[in-house]
């Protein structure tokens, strides 16, 4: 199978588009109800589009905005008896598929149109091998033997790029990374040839590097195959990157189709041209003027280690390698940002910081380190640092009010009396964008950028000096993401306060921060201004990251890039062994470059 | 595997122990007097006295019980007090027979419980899942002697199809199955069914589906598998709620199994058994428990034994 050149995006010729072949699939008047106690609500209203040959159709938009509930319905997926097509048609070549019964859709799916899902970590049956799982979609429509089934399997792993193909074969899910079993997904729906592939946010929760590959990947496979592509995403960068046509969808309805250099240069719509300016994009982070103040805390050297026990006394026996020799320091009113991709250790720093895990080496928080502290100082110190975590949902206390869970750090340090406490948690909910009378409510009854809020809220409530944010807006929509960012931004600048930010979206670190730390296994690779990140990384991995960011531009070219399909090493070493050890050299002006 | 095995066998050796002092403690404080049982009512006070110090009952208990445990560890049970026979031989006569309707019973009892909640989670919402769970409650609610004696009517007595009582044939191992299986059943269906609710939402679910497979084999392959996993682990806590319904059930059918050996020997206060089945019940339980994770693995590959 021969592998398509990188430039494959820019050189997309007609050949396997055909404008007057009749289109593969067509989505008439489509619409999608649920029926709740409620009465019937549209999910999708009237939607229409079609999909030819070897075309990638994007539908963009934001969470409740249909695309994933459109997508199960082509799939004949919609959960049943609540959601249902309650009007229109979808017709594949000349069958109409709402007619169709379970059992011909049943020959339809996987065969003709293939699906792949967001997460690839529970996408795949975690008791079955990876072989088994591709062979059984493989003979559920083709009568193959099992032999026959299964060098199939294997020359569609080979076409997905995975490595050691026939190992994987015997390999349970949980045996491969992330981006390995997204691989596998893509494997299983390409290997009947479907004509109609859809990916439902297939990279959303990769790595950005890998993101990139499988993007490539999807790309290269379609021009092998002409497959036709829906694509759905909520990343504007994806679709500029990917999609021949665009649909923006917003609450059921299709707010505009267009093609995608047009859509991008000449947005017709509002909600469009709102969406796309509440994109992060590189290159637009306001200069700052470097701040100078005293640092509110100070990493040196930290290590942190967790053991791993075995044999029958149950000793330790090889140490998984967290973060290994990290030096950073927050200043007052400052942003630093940790980059990196899942696993490198930055949420494992944010945990050590607050006394969450135990650590080796210096943390020192206004001057007081961290490991000598105990019992009253300790409940002290954590008066000035809060957190803010990714899953706001998650993170609030489902049978507590708002007015409460804000309320709830004071009440803990003994601040105020009830009366007091209740008007702190007024102030603070204006603060963060929302009204007093809204104390009352519970998390459910807010929208997931107002459960942030709270969440800021509730860690604004002690006057903290330094406030970790955990990927804290990764789970927000981009219109919403941005608000949430601006809310940070005017805290700091009111209360001086410091953030550390943790995040794998370069575009959003690029946006927010004064200085970033990069992360690789552990250990800081590169660390200096925004600026110097940004406008002269240097280490590789650095660069490595900032390519593989989508860029929302149809327009730009992107330099052909060595393929890296690169597997992180792992973080577990036996006892007295561990990674080598990076050492930082400053290469001017306080930027700091791990030497190879 | 051969280092966790090993580890997880000195804990049950650890559990044993500590089952054998409790049970001891127990029975030393029971009012009960085990020598007033032996002797007779007319005994006099002197051939009361002879018997206590013979069987060893007027040493402090620490000294009764080291010597129970000193006699533990060479498989020496005691002798029971009224049939002066080994403990060890009447428990080993009795075993075999509790152990074939502990499996019978599993079997019954997972044949009925899991394809109840497989069906129930199947047709969720509707009457058949309704009338489902009403009579996983009624199971559960049940008393064994009930339970059996209506069986036994019904089956043995009315229609004739399987004997009223005793053992030895499979045709005597059904009844008794049955009714253990059937006041377990309720359990395993709920817990089936919850389980298998919950595997249904799964995204591999979905992915299954989607690759068009048939509804049995998504069922079958995909769902059972992942949705059985809690239900083993249960299995191996459920032997030690066996051991009680197996009591009663031994009796209402007239099985010659160690739960009837037991009934007799609390009502006459015959310490040594009573020590020697409890401890052959706590073994059995930690079996069943180490039974239960080694199996977890074989089905759930995530699963590490260390």
């Amino acid at each position: 199978m021969s592998l398509a050149p990188d430039d494959a995006q820019t050189s997309r010729s007609g050949a396997d588009l055909a404008p007057d072949a009749p289109p593969v699939l067509a989505v008439e008047r489509l619409t999608v109800s649920v029926r709740s106690e409620a009465g019937v609500t549209p999910l999708v209203s009237d939607l229409s589009f079609t999909l030819r040959r070897g075309e990638t159709l994007c539908i963009a938009g934001e969470s409740g905005s249909g695309k994933s509930i459109t997508s199960l319905a082509i799939m004949g997926l919609l959960p049943p008896p609540a959601v249902r097509v309650t009007g229109g048609r979808i017709r594949l070549g000349p069958t109409d598929l709402t007619a169709l019964g379970e059992a011909g859709m049943r020959a339809i799916r996987g065969d003709r149109i293939a699906m792949i899902f967001q997460e690839p970590m529970t996408s795949l049956n975690p008791v079955m091998t990876v072989g088994t799982q591709l062979t059984e979609a493989i003979r559920a429509h083709d009568p193959v033997g099992r032999a026959k089934a299964r060098s199939r399997a294997l020359a569609a792993l080979k076409a997905v790029r995975l490595s050691q193909p026939e190992r994987r074969m015997t390999q349970y899910p949980h045996e491969l990374s992330g981006g390995m079993r997204q691989r596998v997904m893509i494997a299983m729906a390409l290997a009947l040839r479907p004509e109609v592939l859809i990916a439902d946010e297939p990279t959303t929760a990769l790595d950005v590097t890998v993101q990139r590959e499988v993007l490539d990947l999807l790309r290269d496979l379609q021009r092998e195959t002409g497959t036709a592509i829906i694509l759905i995403t909520h990343d504007m960068g994806v679709v500029a990157e990917m999609a021949d046509r665009v649909i923006v969808m917003r609450d059921g309805k299709a707010v505009e189709e267009a093609a995608t250099a047009d859509l991008f240069a000449r947005p017709a719509a509002q909600y469009t041209r709102d969406l796309l300016a509440a994109v992060p994009r590189m290159g637009r982070g306001a200069a700052r003027a470097a701040v100078a103040a005293a640092p509110v805390a100070r990493l040196a050297d930290v290590t942190v280690r967790f053991p791993l026990k075995g044999g029958i006394l149950g000793r330790t026996t090889h140490h998984v390698h967290a973060v290994e020799h990290v030096s950073f320091d927050i200043r007052k009113g400052e942003t630093f940002a940790l980059v990196g991709e899942s696993g490198c250790g930055k949420s494992t720093i944010a945990k050590a910081m607050v006394g969450l895990v135990p650590h080796e080496g210096l943390i020192e928080i206004g001057g007081s380190p961290l490991a000598t502290l105990t019992g009253p100082a300790m409940k002290a110190l954590r008066r000035r640092i809060q957190m803010v975590f990714q899953d706001p949902m998650a993170a609030l206390d489902p049978r507590m009010t708002a007015g409460e869970q804000i309320a709830e750090p004071l009440l803990i340090h003994g601040i105020g009396d009830a009366a007091e406490r209740q008007t702190r948690a007024a102030d603070l909910m204006g603060r963060v964008g929302l009204t007093g009378d809204q104390l009352g409510r519970y998390p459910h009854e807010f929208s997931g950028g107002q459960r942030q809020r709270i969440c800021i809220a509730r860690a604004l409530a002690l006057n903290p000096d330094l406030i970790i944010a955990d990927e804290s807006v990764s789970a927000l929509d981009v219109s919403v993401q941005a608000r949430v960012l601006e809310l940070l931004r005017a805290l700091q600048k009111e209360y001086g306060i410091a953030f550390l930010f943790i995040s794998h979206d370069m575009a959003v670190v690029e946006n927010i921060s004064d200085r970033v730390g990069v992360m690789y296994l552990g250990q800081i690779v590169e660390l200096g201004t925004r600026a110097q990140i940004f406008g002269n990384p240097q280490h590789p991995y650095t660069q490595r990251l900032i390519e593989a960011v989508p860029v929302p531009d149809p327009a730009l070219k992107r330099p052909a890039t060595a393929r890296l399909s690169g597997e992180v090493p792992s973080p577990v070493h036996p006892l007295g062994e561990g990674p080598a050890r990076v050492v930082l050299t400053d290469i001017g002006e306080g930027h700091l470059v791990a030497r190879p | 595997m051969a280092a966790y095995l090993l580890r997880r066998l000195l804990q049950s050796l650890l559990i044993l122990l500590g089952v054998s002092f409790i049970t001891f403690v127990l029975l030393y404080v029971l009012p009960a007097d085990p020598v007033r049982q032996i002797a007779g009512r007319s005994a006099t006070a002197q051939t009361v006295e002879n018997i206590r110090r013979e069987l060893g009952l007027d040493q402090p208990f620490v000294v009764q019980y080291a010597r129970y445990l000193a006699g533990m560890v060479q498989g020496d049970l005691g002798r029971s007090y009224l049939q002066k026979t080994e403990v060890a031989e009447l428990i080993a006569s009795r075993l075999p027979a509790t152990l074939l309707l502990m499996l019978g019973a599993i079997a019954c009892e997972l044949a009925i419980g899991l394809t109840m909640g497989i069906f129930a989670a199947l047709r969720r919402g509707t009457t058949l899942d309704h009338s489902l769970m009403m009579l996983s409650f009624v199971t559960v609610s049940a008393p064994q002697f009930v339970v059996g004696l209506l069986l036994l009517y019904v089956f043995a007595v009315k229609l004739g199809w399987f004997p009223i009582g005793g053992y030895g044939t499979f045709a005597h191992l059904v009844l008794p199955s049955l009714t253990l299986g059937i006041l377990g059943s309720g359990w395993y269906s709920r817990m089936m069914r919850s389980s298998m609710l919950d595997v249904l939402r799964a995204d591999y679910i979905r992915t299954a589906r989607a690759k068009g497979l048939s509804r049995a084999r998504v069922v079958l392959a995909h769902a059972l598998p992942n949705a059985i996993l809690p239900v083993i682990a249960m299995i191996g806590i459920d032997i030690g709620i066996f051991m009680g319904g197996i009591v009663v059930v031994e009796s209402v059918f007239g099985w010659p199994g160690i739960g009837q050996l037991a009934w007799q020997a609390i009502q006459r206060v015959d310490i040594p058994i009573i020590m020697g089945v409890t401890l052959v019940s706590a073994c059995a339980i930690v079996l069943g428990n180490l039974l239960a994770d080694l199996i977890a693995p074989m089905i759930d590959p995530r699963i590490k034994l260390k």
